[in-house]
């Protein structure tokens, strides 16, 4: 059970997560649009099942890195984890637009070994050291899958007017560059976002998008696009509120050893009325 | 020589037709509990939704641009220009104003003579502190002419009313 638990964790950036058992990690901003010289955010970070409830356990904030409108980093502060969330505050000093960021990825790899039993590696909440990868996995193991993915999760605020510096990707993974800023988001309106996997058009990514406040009411809602030619989508917003969106993306062209490239994506937006 | 003197009649001549327009916005009287004069901003919209500012009412004397933090609650103003300037704006900003009838005459000739004939419409949107928002949409054609006048736009909750008159 609890293996079995490591590995839906483990392969959760493959795939979407359709059922409403799915555990989301979520960055969720006190405000996304703010203005002032002294703004600022207070963040919400979990893993929960319900939208934007926290419920099941807080987000790390180690790895959580904040670019600031001029592309550079910013420090978090006040950082605190409880049982089911953590907290941390940014204060936003520059105009402009700042990426709320938590990215991980690198080598893994599935097999059974000669008892039949499931192996992986790296091990759970490990990062892969790919020298490694030759001596940890052997190369002739029983149903061999070797993937190189990486999950990134976030969410951008904006302090006056929006800027695009902190948006630029890094082309490591599955990324969403916006067409459509994410902070000018509204009601009844279409927003076009660009999904990238490696920096390449991500064709074919799968992107669902649920309105949070999901404990106050029956269905998912969920609206379910997939990227075209071009890695765009396109997304109407139906009302204001804070929206998760999740794209998972998926194919051959990994680099070696792997054979298997996979991306998982989460954003938090939000979305003003008229 | 000749072309000075037409300047000056049609600077003139425009000024003159322009000091006619009146905005007058009128703020309810709230019995609430807790009352704070509310944020009002008022521009004109072309019909690309360009904006031309013309008034802002805001905290302006709190220390230290404190009264910044909740301009973007006047969320229509603040996508359509308010959050690309720089706080405070000669000629467009000045201090809240309570309940009653508050009346914008150069700002708005000001703003309405910078403009090119065609459909426009006059925005004012109202923000209060723990309270609401609102914002009520004046259509008018330019140039303006006596036929123009008055045009009244009742509101709900945060604005009474907008009138615009000679």
């Amino acid at each position: 059970m609890r293996f079995q638990l490591m590995l839906l964790s483990a392969i959760a950036a493959a795939v979407v997560s359709t059922s409403a058992s799915a555990h989301r990690a979520w960055l969720e901003p006190s405000a996304t649009v703010l203005s002032g010289d002294d703004a600022v955010v207070t963040v919400d970070a979990a893993i929960s099942n319900t939208l934007f409830h926290p419920d099941h356990v807080a987000m790390s904030v180690d790895g959580i890195k904040v670019t600031g409108p001029n592309g550079e980093l910013v420090d978090i502060m006040n950082a605190a984890k409880g049982r089911y969330r953590s907290v941390f505050d940014v204060e936003l000093a520059q105009q402009g637009t700042y990426k709320i960021a938590s990215a991980s990825g690198g080598l893994r790899a599935f097999w059974r070994d000669e008892e039949g039993s499931r192996k992986m590696w790296p091990g759970r909440g490990q990062q892969a050291n790919e020298s490694e990868f030759s001596t940890a996995v052997p190369s002739d193991a029983k149903d061999l899958s070797v993937s190189r993915g990486w999950r990134r999760v976030e969410t951008f605020v904006t302090v006056g007017a929006p800027t695009t510096e902190a948006l630029q990707p890094t082309n490591e993974g599955l990324e969403l560059v916006p067409v459509t800023h994410p902070n000018d988001l509204y009601a009844t309106e279409t927003a076009t976002f660009k999904m990238l996997i490696d920096g390449e058009p991500a064709v074919g990514a799968e992107v669902e998008v649920v309105p949070g406040g999901m404990r106050y009411r029956n269905s998912q809602e969920a609206i379910k696009v997939t990227a075209n030619e071009q890695g765009e989508i396109e997304i109407t917003w139906p009302q204001a509120g804070m929206y998760f969106l999740e794209a998972s993306y998926r194919d051959d062209k990994a680099a070696k050893p792997a054979t298997v490239r996979t991306g998982g994506y989460s954003a938090t937006f939000e979305v003003l009325p008229l | 020589m000749r072309r000075f003197w037409l300047a000056l009649l049609l600077v003139t001549a425009s000024s003159t037709a322009a000091a006619e327009v009146n905005l007058t916005v009128t703020l309810p009287r709230l019995n609430v509990a807790e009352y704070h004069a509310p944020y009002v901003a008022v521009w004109i919209e072309n019909d690309r939704r360009q904006a031309t500012q013309v008034a802002l009412w805001y905290d302006v004397a709190l220390a230290n641009g404190e009264g910044q933090e909740w301009l973007k609650d006047l969320r229509q103003w603040w996508r359509r220009g308010g959050r690309s300037l720089t706080m405070p704006v000669d000629g467009l900003s000045g201090a809240t104003k309570g309940p009653g009838q508050h009346t914008i005459s150069t700002q708005l000739s000001d703003a309405l003579t910078s403009l090119p004939a065609g459909s426009y419409t006059i925005m004012v949107e109202a923000a209060r502190e723990v309270g609401g928002r609102e914002v009520l949409r004046l259509p008018i054609e330019l140039p303006l002419t006596n036929a123009s006048f008055p045009v009244v736009v009742e509101g709900q909750n945060e604005l009474e009313s907008i009138r615009l008159h000679n």
